[in-house]
């Protein structure tokens, strides 16, 4: 039925790996570098979106069957626990801790607290912007 | 360093995102929202107890030093707005409970009702005034979801003006913001005083105080920005309506209190324009009041009228002024609530807010007339109770400063603000029966009076037991008017 986007969907299949793992690679690159959880968010988002628009709404719902909402939720919780940390050694919220540490495969490795906050920040932002864009899309039906 | 000064921000914010889980299960959301709201009251108490007795608490999130990390600052000013706010919370859920109907709770009410709390906590509590931005955007942005969802037609009209003039506000101050940085090179409060008072408040910076007039002053409702009030407060629900009228105006008055101490307070001409502004909105806002005939429209208008009495007595700025804005803002959130709530009671028995339409509800519903009568006093300014002594102590201030033509002013707009409380009870409680629909008789309102109790027994309290409260407002308008001792809590110097 959708012969006519095959140049489309091939290239949308490719193309849309490439953002998925530019956007982890900026989403770890954060901490010391220019990148992070809200950057790297809006890039998978991007990509998801971009199979959105080429595939249509219930094909990739039923391929990703995520509640946007609840992602939003989740990721807000992982944010705050992040920063509850800190009040149980009696310092101030959001206080951040971090440390190297020899793991196997990875070698030497710098571990933050920074990271799952970004995390949470990842979750909310892709969970705001996919929202946010189908919700709009769907309301001419 | 304690994190005490951070959990009236923390709790709702955290329950606010569990309740996004239970929304569909009514029941679980509110017992938790109604948990959260008292966990929030004892907290803000315990909050106000602690820095009355230890002084003022700084916080530096994340461990990081001031003027560098960003602090959160509990001084008796802020926690004890922060507390009542939180008593107000309380109310306005019980009266939720009564009059919302299930798709409207089912539409992530909750939730967004603790956010709009963590943004009003936030901006009372915060130390940074960028911080202070973004607690505004958080009160904000929920307040935009609260005020149209549901939304009828004039509902969604009237939304959209509320969101597009605080939108083009949060503009100007991010504008200002950067206005301020650039010249300073700090966002700290406290350290803004310090460099505002090296640098002396001339020129550019007093532009900027003036930049950040106007955004405040959109926030509060000043004259000439309060056209957008009125119509937006009347529209949604009335418990929305409350809780707006309630808070999110005097969150401006505070941060207008706040920066013209703390930050620019160096000039008198800027005190000279808060008194003139104070004066036009007061008198304005009340003869907005008289002409009207709708219950709600006639308190969103006093709203405005209201805000003018405290901007007058922050800028009058002595002491015995301050307690007076401090106990009159006390005053008119818990009141104005109030007396929303009995605008949404009434309206629940007589399906009309229009007062021609309704008459004689004394005779049928006497609790509800009565109780109505006791906030509409108070409201006035009548003794003993808390908008009398809330008036009279800014009106004592006037007169030691020698501002007799403003004075003059606010005694007539309490004349008039008499006048339009009457004209309420007179038309609509007074009089034969005459009802919309003939069933409103048997309408119970026992339990939708039960949730505004406690905000009557409190502006009796404050106004009967005044002197207590009085040495505490005094003790807090030390700490505003001399910003060294928020300073050196803040820096360590």
């Amino acid at each position: 039925m959708n012969r006519q986007r095959l140049i489309l969907h091939s290239m949308t299949k490719v193309v849309s790996f490439i953002i998925l793992s530019f956007s982890i690679f900026l989403f770890f690159a954060g901490h010391n570098e220019p990148g992070g959880g809200f950057i790297g968010g809006l890039m998978t988002a991007s990509a998801l979106l971009l199979l959105y628009v080429s595939f249509d709404i219930q094909t990739i719902r039923r391929v990703i069957p995520f509640d946007y909402v609840k992602m939003i939720a989740v990721g807000l919780l992982l944010a705050i626990g992040t920063g509850l940390i800190g009040m149980l050694f009696g310092l101030p919220f959001l206080t951040q801790f971090d440390d190297y540490f020899q793991l196997p495969i990875l070698g030497e490795t710098h571990l933050a607290t920074a990271l799952p906050f970004d995390l949470g920040i990842y979750l909310v932002v892709i969970g705001v912007a996919l929202l946010v864009i189908l919700t709009i899309a769907e309301d001419d039906s | 360093m304690n994190n005490l000064v951070i959990l009236p921000i923390l709790i709702p914010f955290l329950m606010g995102v569990i309740l996004i889980f239970t929304n569909k299960r009514l029941s679980v959301s509110r017992t938790i929202s109604v948990l959260t709201a008292l966990a929030m009251l004892a907290s803000a108490s315990y909050l106000t107890y602690v820095v009355y007795t230890d002084g003022i608490m700084a916080l530096e999130l994340g461990n990081w030093e001031a003027p560098f990390g960003i602090v959160l600052v509990g001084d008796l000013l802020s926690s004890s707005l922060v507390a009542v706010s939180s008593l107000l919370a309380v109310s306005t859920l019980f009266f939720i409970f009564q009059t919302f109907d299930e798709e409207r709770e089912k539409a992530y009410f909750y939730p967004f009702f603790f956010f709009l709390m963590t943004g009003v906590n936030g901006s009372f509590l915060t130390g940074d005034l960028f911080n202070l931005f973004v607690f505004f955007e958080v009160m904000l942005l929920s307040s935009f979801i609260l005020i149209s969802m549901g939304g009828k037609k004039s509902q969604l009209s009237e939304s959209l003006k509320y969101v597009i003039i605080n939108t083009v506000s949060s503009l100007v101050f991010i504008i200002g913001i950067a206005y301020l940085y650039a010249v300073t090179g700090t966002l700290n409060m406290a350290d803004l005083s310090v460099k505002v008072a090296e640098l002396g408040q001339e020129g550019v910076l007093n532009v900027i105080a003036l930049v950040f007039l106007f955004i405040f002053g959109v926030k509060s409702a000043l004259f000439p920005l309060y056209y957008w009030l009125p119509k937006s407060y009347v529209e949604p629900p009335t418990a929305i309506a409350a809780l707006f009228g309630g808070l999110l105006t005097k969150v401006g008055v505070y941060t207008i209190l706040r920066t013209y101490t703390l930050i620019f307070n160096q000039s008198s001409e800027i005190y000279f324009i808060l008194i003139v502004l104070g004066g036009l909105t007061m008198f304005i806002g009340v003869l907005g009041a008289v002409s009207q005939f709708d219950f709600k429209r006639i308190l969103s208008v006093h709203i405005v009228s209201q805000v003018g009495y405290m901007i007058m007595g922050i800028g009058i700025n002595s002491t015995i002024a301050i307690a007076g804005v401090f106990y009159f803002l006390i005053h008119n959130i818990i009141v104005k609530s109030a007396l929303f709530f009995f605008a949404g009671a009434t309206e629940k028995v007589t399906g009309t807010s229009h007062l021609k339409k309704m008459s004689g509800l004394l005779k049928t519903h006497p609790y509800l007339g009565w109780t109505f009568f006791i906030a509409a006093i108070s409201l006035a300014g009548i003794p003993p109770l808390s908008g009398f002594v809330g008036k009279f102590i800014l009106i004592v201030a006037g007169f030691m400063e020698g501002n007799y033509f403003v004075i003059a002013v606010s005694l007539a707009t309490g004349l008039l603000t008499l006048f339009s409380m009457m004209k309420i009870f007179m038309t609509s409680f007074w009089g034969e029966v005459k009802l919309p629909k003939p069933e409103a008789e048997n309408v119970k309102v026992g339990s939708l009076i039960a949730p505004i109790v406690p905000l009557l027994i409190f502006t009796i309290v404050l106004g009967v037991a005044a002197e207590p409260f009085y040495q505490f407002s005094l003790e807090l308008a030390e700490q505003i008017i001399n910003p060294e001792h928020y300073v050196n809590s803040v820096l360590k110097e």
